[in-house]
């Protein structure tokens, strides 16, 4: 029956194991740019441009990349807040891409999303605890009475006081605005948690918090995460593998450690020796990239990170390089080390 | 991992061993910041944002000031130029030498010839110094008039060298263009150039590239460092970002509600933290190979009210190191306001410093205990609720 509540005390959860839980194939989300004096087309931002990759249930991909890279937008057309431009998007084995507004409005209990800024993505005029009510009610799921049972249990998973479901958003700090937004999220008890930049609004201290809260509920609810962020030291610590976006597409992707340890793309390496260390004795003394990503609406011919590439050869600017096997890479479906780099191999 | 543990520097570093170690020079700071107080006027009273900051930077060095929102470290920078917005802001005492002079009580027409010619300022927000009627030129032409009296061909011919410099491609043509026809990125670099082209003596930099993609913050950062290298000016750095300060800093200070709570040589202050707030920061954030499985340390609580701060210990309720004292110690850190004293080549303002090994609890692992509710993360400061 559609309206029972379920994964009511985290008990049942049975959702380990290796199999695809997401799988997108070459997605695009192009934005139109107009201009000229009657206002037509002019041009595209692609924003998304031709991403593939699978996600696991139960673990964490860290998305990251610059701004402007289309994680964000990539994240959003997963979940269909965006509608794709091409490509699909499947979720157990059904396309979200073609799905109907029915369809997708029932999806939506599966895949739930945390947004970055805790102050603005809650409605101040309603109470914390309508707050998170609200997609039990949207999705007419259980009593009043249950539905209210379930928020007070959902703050209590998320670290806050059942008691406090009667106060409004902005008697809360950042941390616990986040923790809100954590319980809503899992209202609906769904597989699939889109979080686009989570903890990048919080101070540190407060961050972690939040980041223990996050692993702790993936571990007990068996959660799927896509976690967006633009924070790899974040990324790596959360994550079990990783795709590196680099306007609108995927550089590199694979299990953390080794993308950590053996980055391939030059891209990547870059990204990784620009992360200031905590630690004083490891000072750098040459700027790792020059220069910044060019414009979306008119990307370079070829790979389009060649411009500011030390390692470009003349090749480089004909044609973008497939994803592929990284020599030394797992073959094993969701443990693949990919790059996209003729030289990936010899540099 | 973090603490005491960390291996000899790696060969060839004995270069910027050099630099951090380096002793002050003795005589008068450029910059002295002595006993800094300001307050703003709210409905609830007054709030103690900076409630006795001292400090000082020399010319070459540089200073960071960390700490998280609302520790004091912007307004403590934005005093220096007298940019606190009063009301509701308000001086409440200390004293702010650059080169000797004092410059809180210094007529408005004099500290605008110091501002933007000995010291200058840069923002997180590049808006705040760019000017958006006026093209790029003619914002770094009025730099160069006001500071060097240059103007015409070679002041267009020294703006278009600072743009390239700064690393913005096609100078030339982009010194017409308006602010808002460049990029985030790019107007971070127009606002350090302006700020570098006056060649200050002092450069104050408050969170400048906190807005920006990591790679091109590598830039930023890289460029400080060699226009510091090259005039010789004092730089003192506002961030939260403890990779920025570890980049950038000889010295830092940590502040908490409104006060310095510990100052020492930056390698001091990450390989041997005095105060528990140092540590638990230092700590929070997830280090190189650190993954889910163990949960990070955190700091518990919130930042007292400043409208009325607590009279012991600011940071007494959240201490992790606290819980272990005994009770008449524990009592003390309440009771008593723990000065800012020497130690051993720093300053802490701690009546406990830690010693070396203690490290902040780490939460129980995650995924247990999920149900007990964590009532740590309270409301913010000053909202009036419990």
């Amino acid at each position: 029956m559609a309206n029972e509540l379920r994964g009511g005390n985290g008990q049942e959860v049975e959702r380990t194991g290796g199999e695809l839980i997401l799988q997108v194939e070459g997605l695009k989300k192009y934005y139109p740019v107009r201009g000229g004096v009657l206002g037509g087309k002019i041009g595209d931002v692609r924003a998304v441009d031709g991403v593939s990759f699978t996600m696991k249930r139960g673990e964490t991909l860290g998305l990251v990349g610059e701004s402007g890279c289309g994680k964000s937008t990539l994240g959003r057309t997963v979940m269909r807040l965006e509608d794709p431009t091409d490509g699909r998007v499947l979720f157990e084995g059904q396309d979200l891409a073609t799905a109907s507004r029915q369809e997708v409005f029932q999806v939506r209990r599966e895949i739930q999303m945390i947004f970055q800024d805790p102050y603005s993505s809650l409605n101040p005029r309603m109470t914390v605890g309508e707050i998170v009510r609200e997609p039990l009610v949207v999705h007419r799921l259980g009593t009043r009475e249950e539905q209210l049972e379930r928020v007070r249990h959902l703050f209590e998973v998320v670290g806050l006081e059942g008691r406090m479901i009667h106060r409004y958003p902005h008697e809360f700090s950042g941390g616990q605005r986040q923790r809100i937004g954590v319980a809503r999220a899992l209202a609906l008890d769904p597989q699939l948690v889109i979080a686009d930049e989570p903890v990048s609004a919080l101070d540190v201290s407060v961050q972690s918090q939040v980041l223990n809260l996050l692993a702790g509920l993936q571990r007990e609810l068996g959660l799927t995460y896509l976690f967006i962020s633009h924070d790899l030291s974040v990324v790596e610590y959360i994550s079990d593998s990783i795709a590196i976006m680099y306007l609108g597409r995927i550089v590199e992707k694979g299990p953390v450690r080794r993308v950590f340890d053996m980055p391939t793309h030059p891209y990547t390496r870059g990204l990784l020796k620009a992360i200031p260390q905590p630690d004083p004795r490891k000072r750098r003394d040459a700027v790792p990239l020059t220069g910044e990503a060019p414009s979306p609406v008119s990307p370079p011919p070829g790979c389009p990170f060649h411009p500011r590439c030390p390692f470009a050869v003349p090749e480089c600017r004909e044609a973008m390089p497939p994803l592929d096997l990284v020599q030394g890479s797992s073959e094993v479906p969701g443990e693949e080390h990919l790059a996209a780099c003729i030289r990936k191999d010899e540099i | 991992m973090t603490g005491g543990g960390r291996g000899p520097a790696p060969a060839g570093d004995a270069a910027a061993e050099n630099t951090l170690t380096r002793p002050p020079e003795p005589d008068v700071a450029l910059l002295e910041i002595d006993n800094l107080q300001v307050g703003f006027d709210t409905e609830d009273g007054l709030l103690r944002a900076v409630d006795g900051v001292s400090c000082q930077v020399d010319g070459g060095r540089t200073l960071g000031v960390v700490g998280e929102s609302g520790c004091g470290k912007s307004v403590t920078a934005s005093s220096i130029l007298r940019l606190v917005p009063s009301p509701p802001g308000r001086m409440l005492g200390g004293e702010i030498r650059f080169d000797g002079t004092d410059i809180l009580s210094l007529p408005r027409e004099e500290l605008g010839r110091i501002r933007g010619r000995e010291i200058a300022m840069i923002f997180q927000d590049p808006m705040t110094s760019l000017n958006p009627v006026f093209t790029v030129e003619k914002q770094m032409g009025e730099v160069l008039r006001l500071r060097f009296d240059l103007t015409g061909e070679p002041a267009r011919a020294r703006a278009a060298e600072m743009l390239s410099t700064v690393g913005i491609a096609d100078a030339r043509s982009r010194l017409s263009s308006y602010p808002h026809e460049l990029s985030g990125g790019m107007k971070q670099r127009v606002m350090i150039a302006m700020a570098l082209l006056s060649e200050p003596r002092l450069l104050i930099a408050d969170e400048p590239t906190t807005a920006l993609d990591v790679t091109i913050q590598a830039q930023i950062l890289h460029l400080i460092r060699e226009m510091q290298a090259e005039t010789g000016a004092a730089v003192l750095f506002i961030t939260h970002d403890m990779g920025v300060v570890a980049e950038m800093c000889d010295e830092v200070a940590v502040m908490y509600a409104g006060r310095v709570v510990e100052q020492a040589g930056v390698i001091e202050i990450y390989e041997r933290p005095r105060h528990p707030y140092t540590k638990g920061l230092l700590m929070s954030v997830p280090r190189k190979g650190q993954t889910k499985d163990r949960a990070l340390p955190t700091i518990e609580g919130v930042v007292p009210s400043l409208l009325e701060p607590p009279k012991g210990c600011r940071f007494a309720d959240r201490c992790w190191h606290r819980k272990r004292l005994g009770e008449a110690d524990r009592a003390r850190c309440v009771d008593e306001d723990p000065a800012l004293r020497s130690l051993e080549g720093g300053r802490v303002a701690c009546h406990f410093p830690l010693k070396g090994d203690e490290t902040p609890p780490v939460e129980p692992p995650p995924g247990a205990g999920l149900s007990d509710p964590v009532t740590s993360d309270g409301p913010p400061p000053g909202t009036g609720v419990e």
